[in-house]
């Protein structure tokens, strides 16, 4: 008998980063949360940031942050994690801080918060995702809902007559002069992975070099309120939302211009 | 402006609102936001001339929604910071109040009172003493809650305030009102005492060194949230046998015992003396902590006198504690004055129909 044949296995092509807790997630199949998280922990890792990191969940399907980045976290009510975020970065501004925000929280009730650590320039980075609805609470009408989109409050689909328009946060904020960084990607296909993890880098790097507040939208999933299979939520991704809601880099900074 | 002299026991001409803001920096209080509102913007105004020659920071909010939420933010860190404001900018910080109260992280907030409900007025009141004193928001929870009746208090409750705020892992509330607030009078900057200054093991400053902590207020795991609420109840239970504090003034073989807090305790005492020139036994229990109530001395000394007058600057708050802690419900009289400062007059005159006199 010849000895078995060993597989070498040059490179590990996937791996668990540092930061991301190995525990089993909470979040629905084909939901984007996940995928998130793990950039997020990827770009900590990447600069060292883990033992100077302080974190703020929001409320939403992503209020367990703290169970699944491996950071000190503190939970902002509703909508006010910019400005928990901005009491944290006044104390510490030798810490990285960073939000992580839903289209409710960030859009709606936490508008206020966002739009003015924004315009103070605060040296935050914030993760923002944009499902077009409300996890959380069972698949509501967000600020981001698509016009027709049916959701448990707008069971007809929504009607700009009556609930408005999608917001368009990434360019909202872009629009401010604090703002260091505004971002829009998508993590539906890898090649998109990979240009989302990009952005999370510079928004982080922008923090790290006192630039002013950065935010890196994410167009992301939520399957169970959409009624749709992960792959036909992902075209869904790609196709509609990402017509509305254009990927690109809105706004990025040069060099700190309050030094 | 003044600054504290060096000298401890030199005495000071200050308003009551500046010498809250001596007496947070005296207790290490190099973090303020606020949101303008009358009648407390000396208080921000102080803070933003003083505080970054401090090394600390001064931040102007966009809302009392957003100041509560740096304050939130900033006690996570584990260092001392404080807001200050009025009825409906107070009204404003209730959900981050509740979450603060929930998460277990101290601070102090001033309320420099104002007349209600809505937009009011910006005459004295004593109308907020349910929302101190009760919680608040939602959930379930208690601040502790400090009455100054004088500058000299402003300053030495601000530092308890902070001491007790820290002890407890709890936010503290200064009640003060316009009248507290705007008058000037000397007082003595005593320096502060740091030996109650508790140590913040749980401060969020990035996880070196240890495991990763958080800071939250949402249980939802089996009987989690029934649990934490037992827990911050026993905690309330503690502040309240430990802590409760009242002055007893000139109630010697009182007969008539007023109790009143802040602003209306102060005229009382002028009424107080008027009436013991006229020889009637008048003395006051002044409840010095709002939350926890003195209750056993209002038990006490109800026993002991005819008459419990209750003064307040509303239709009648903190008289529905009084009633709870004694069964002699018909010895308690009730004078309130919704909105304005009782005048000395006012107060003897019912002193003096209580013992039966005629002015
Ligand atoms: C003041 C307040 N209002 C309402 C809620 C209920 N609530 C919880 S999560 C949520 C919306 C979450 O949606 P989103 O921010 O889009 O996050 P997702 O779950 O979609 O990730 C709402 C309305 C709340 N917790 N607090
Ligand atoms: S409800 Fe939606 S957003 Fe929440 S975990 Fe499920 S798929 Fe994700
Ligand atoms: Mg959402």
């Amino acid at each position: 008998m010849s000895a078995p044949v060993k597989v070498p296995f040059s490179k590990a092509v996937y791996t668990r980063p540092r930061s991301l807790v190995d525990v089993r997630s909470h979040f629905c199949p084909g939901c984007h949360h996940g995928t998130i998280h793990k950039i997020v922990a990827e770009c900590i890792d990447r600069y060292d940031l883990r033992e100077k990191t302080i974190g703020v969940a929001c409320v939403g399907c992503a209020v367990f942050l703290y169970d699944y980045i491996d950071v000190d976290v503190v939970e902002a009510p509703h909508g006010r994690a910019p400005a928990v975020a901005t009491g944290v970065k006044r104390a510490q501004p030798d810490k990285f801080v960073f939000t992580y925000q839903g289209d409710g929280d960030l859009a709606a009730i936490g508008t206020s918060e966002i739009i003015h650590a924004a315009n103070r320039g605060e040296n935050l980075s914030v993760i923002f995702v944009n499902n077009t609805t409300y996890g959380m609470t069972g698949g509501q009408m967000a600020p981001t809902t698509m016009l027709g989109q049916k959701t448990s409050t707008t069971p007809y689909g929504r009607d700009f007559r009556g609930d408005g328009y999608p917001i368009r946060m990434a360019e909202l904020l872009a629009g401010l002069e604090g703002t260091a960084y505004s971002a829009r990607v998508a993590v539906s296909t890898p090649a998109q992975i990979r240009k989302a993890k990009e952005s999370v880098r510079k928004a982080f790097e922008m923090q790290i070099g006192g630039m002013g507040l950065s935010i890196v939208e994410f167009l992301s999933t939520c399957p169970t309120n959409w009624g749709m299979k992960p792959l036909d939520a992902q075209k869904r991704v790609l196709g509609e939302m990402s017509e509305y809601f254009p990927l690109g880099v809105f706004k990025e900074r040069k060099q700190a211009d309050f030094a | 402006m003044s600054t504290p002299a060096s000298s401890p026991s030199t005495r000071i001409l200050t308003k009551g609102n500046e010498a809250i803001c001596l007496g947070a920096v005296a207790a290490g209080c190099r973090h303020y936001y606020g949101y303008p509102i009358t009648p407390q913007n000396d208080i921000p105004e102080y803070m933003a001339a003083h505080l970054p020659a401090l090394g600390g920071t001064f931040l102007q909010a966009e809302s009392e929604v957003a100041t509560i939420n740096f304050i939130l933010g900033t006690s996570a860190s584990g260092k001392r910071v404080m807001t200050s404001s009025s009825g409906p900018g107070i009204s404003l910080m209730q959900e981050g109040l509740s979450y603060m109260a929930g998460s277990e992280l101290p601070a102090v907030i001033v309320n420099i009172s104002r007349s209600g409900p809505g937009l009011g007025g910006i005459a004295p009141s004593q109308g907020d003493y349910f929302q101190a004193v009760k919680g608040g928001g939602h959930g379930g929870y208690r601040l502790i809650v400090l009455a100054p009746h004088s500058v000299q208090e402003m300053y030495t409750l601000t530092m308890l305030a902070f001491d007790l705020a820290d002890k407890y892992r709890t936010p503290a509330m200064i009640l003060g009102d316009a009248i507290v607030g705007q008058m000037k009078e000397p007082f003595v900057a005593s320096p502060y005492d740091p030996s109650s200054t508790a140590e913040k093991p749980w401060a969020l400053t990035g996880c070196a060194g240890r495991e990763r902590q958080n800071l939250k207020s949402l249980h939802l795991k089996d009987n989690a949230i029934e649990v934490h609420n037992w827990k911050l109840h026993e905690k309330y239970e503690r502040i309240r046998n430990e802590e409760a504090r009242a002055e007893s003034y000139m109630l010697d073989g009182a007969t008539i015992a007023i109790v009143a807090f802040g602003t209306a305790a102060r005229v009382s005492k002028t009424a107080i003396q008027w009436a013991r020139k006229e020889g009637i036994a008048v003395g006051m229990l002044r409840p010095i902590t709002l939350f926890p109530f003195p209750g056993r001395e209002v038990f006490e000394l109800a026993r002991k006198v005819d008459v419990l007058l209750v003064i307040e600057m509303n239709t009648g708050q903190m008289v529905e504690d009084v009633r709870q802690c004694t069964p002699l419900h018909d010895r308690i009289a009730f004078l309130g004055k919704p909105c304005a400062m009782p005048t000395p007059e006012e107060i003897l005159e019912r002193i003096r129909t209580l013992a039966g006199r005629k002015g």
